[in-house]
């Protein structure tokens, strides 16, 4: 009787943590939305998502929300000239872009904080010495108060946890679901923290909500 | 008789180039250890904590035969940066690296680390030679 109690007990807690594993947390700000649904009261959560944006890449094509719509995606903060943790965020990041390079519905976006230096020119000519290619990891340039504006909505979760950080530039990864809500952060400059999201992405990959069946 | 004089005198030779060696070392492990702290804190962000650098971007430490050849300017390299085109490891880099804002003794521990770490081997960099080379910066 007690064995069968231990094994009933192994199999429970091998059982939770399989469940907990399969899917990733949903981050950022939420609010509870009570609709009538057929006659029946029904409460929904919306969570937050990141609003629609416009910038430029490296190859000087426009990039908006749109561009991102059905990818996943990890977005950063950097400047090409930076010499203390950007080099350490992509350095770390390589690994990451070499992973999921050949999947179409991945993307890495990086948003330049010194659009005034990083010139779409100074992007391609970064993209070209980090020796990327193809349009799987975008350097973006744009206006400065927009780039921090976006930044906001992706390091919302961040604040939460770390209320005293100078988040545009604490070398944050941000991973985003294909319906654009936050589903992890990561101190890029962690190897370790930036193994657990590539983890996390292909977690994130296989959960049903990310596959929709057409 | 004559045996045991050969034997003291090699005794004598024996333990005295140990001894000398020793002092060296010691001389070479307190630059190397103090270099590796200096190179934690100012040189590894960019440069990678193998000293393999960043793809195109950021050249790597490795290139023995650069370091050897440009021995008598890495001083003046690391106390007033680098800006352009350079070689390393057949492969061309062009970039910039700010000064360090390092001292003399700094730099010496540091070229002591970066010249025998990562498959490099060299002679310790004293911060006399560094102030000789320094002085001789262009």
């Amino acid at each position: 009787m007690k064995k069968l109690i231990y094994a009933a007990t192994i199999i429970l807690l091998i059982s939770a943590c399989k469940s907990n594993n399969s899917t990733l947390p949903i981050y950022g700000n939420k609010k509870p939305v009570t609709k009538t649904v057929n006659g029946k009261q029904v409460t929904d959560t919306i969570y937050q998502t990141i609003p629609d944006f416009k910038f430029v890449n490296q190859y000087g094509d426009t990039i908006t929300g749109k561009n991102l719509d059905g990818k996943i995606y990890v977005a950063d903060f950097f400047f090409t000239t930076c010499p203390t943790i950007c080099p350490v965020m992509h350095r770390n990041m390589l690994p990451v872009y070499n992973e999921f390079k050949s999947n179409p519905d991945f993307r890495i976006i990086s948003h330049s904080i010194d659009p005034k230096y990083d010139t779409v020119p100074v992007l391609k000519k970064y993209a070209d010495k980090m020796g990327l290619s193809g349009n799987t990891w975008w350097l973006l340039h744009g206006d400065k108060d927009a780039t921090y504006t976006i930044a906001k909505s992706y390091l919302t979760s961040v604040q939460e946890k770390n209320p005293q950080g100078n988040y545009v530039h604490d070398g944050y990864f941000i991973l985003i679901d294909k319906q654009k809500r936050i589903r992890g952060t990561y101190m890029g400059t962690d190897p370790a923290e930036v193994e657990k999201m590539t983890a996390d992405i292909k977690t994130l990959m296989a959960e049903p909500d990310q596959n929709p069946t057409k | 008789m004559k045996v045991k004089i050969i034997g003291c005198i090699c005794f004598v030779v024996i333990a005295f180039a140990i001894s000398c060696q020793s002092d060296e070392r010691i001389e070479f492990n307190r630059y190397y250890s103090n270099g590796s702290t200096v190179y934690q804190a100012k040189c590894q962000n960019c440069h990678g904590i193998k000293g393999d650098g960043l793809q195109s971007f950021i050249p790597p430490l490795t290139d023995s035969l650069y370091l050897k050849n440009n021995k008598k300017t890495l001083a003046c390299l690391l106390k007033n940066g680098l800006k352009g085109k350079v070689i390393i490891n057949n492969k061309a880099f062009d970039g910039e690296m700010l000064p360090s804002g390092l001292t003399p003794l700094e730099i010496a521990q540091v070229l002591t680390y970066v010249t025998n770490s990562f498959g490099n081997k060299a002679a310790t960099s004293t911060v006399e030679t560094v102030n000789a080379d320094l002085a001789k910066c262009n």
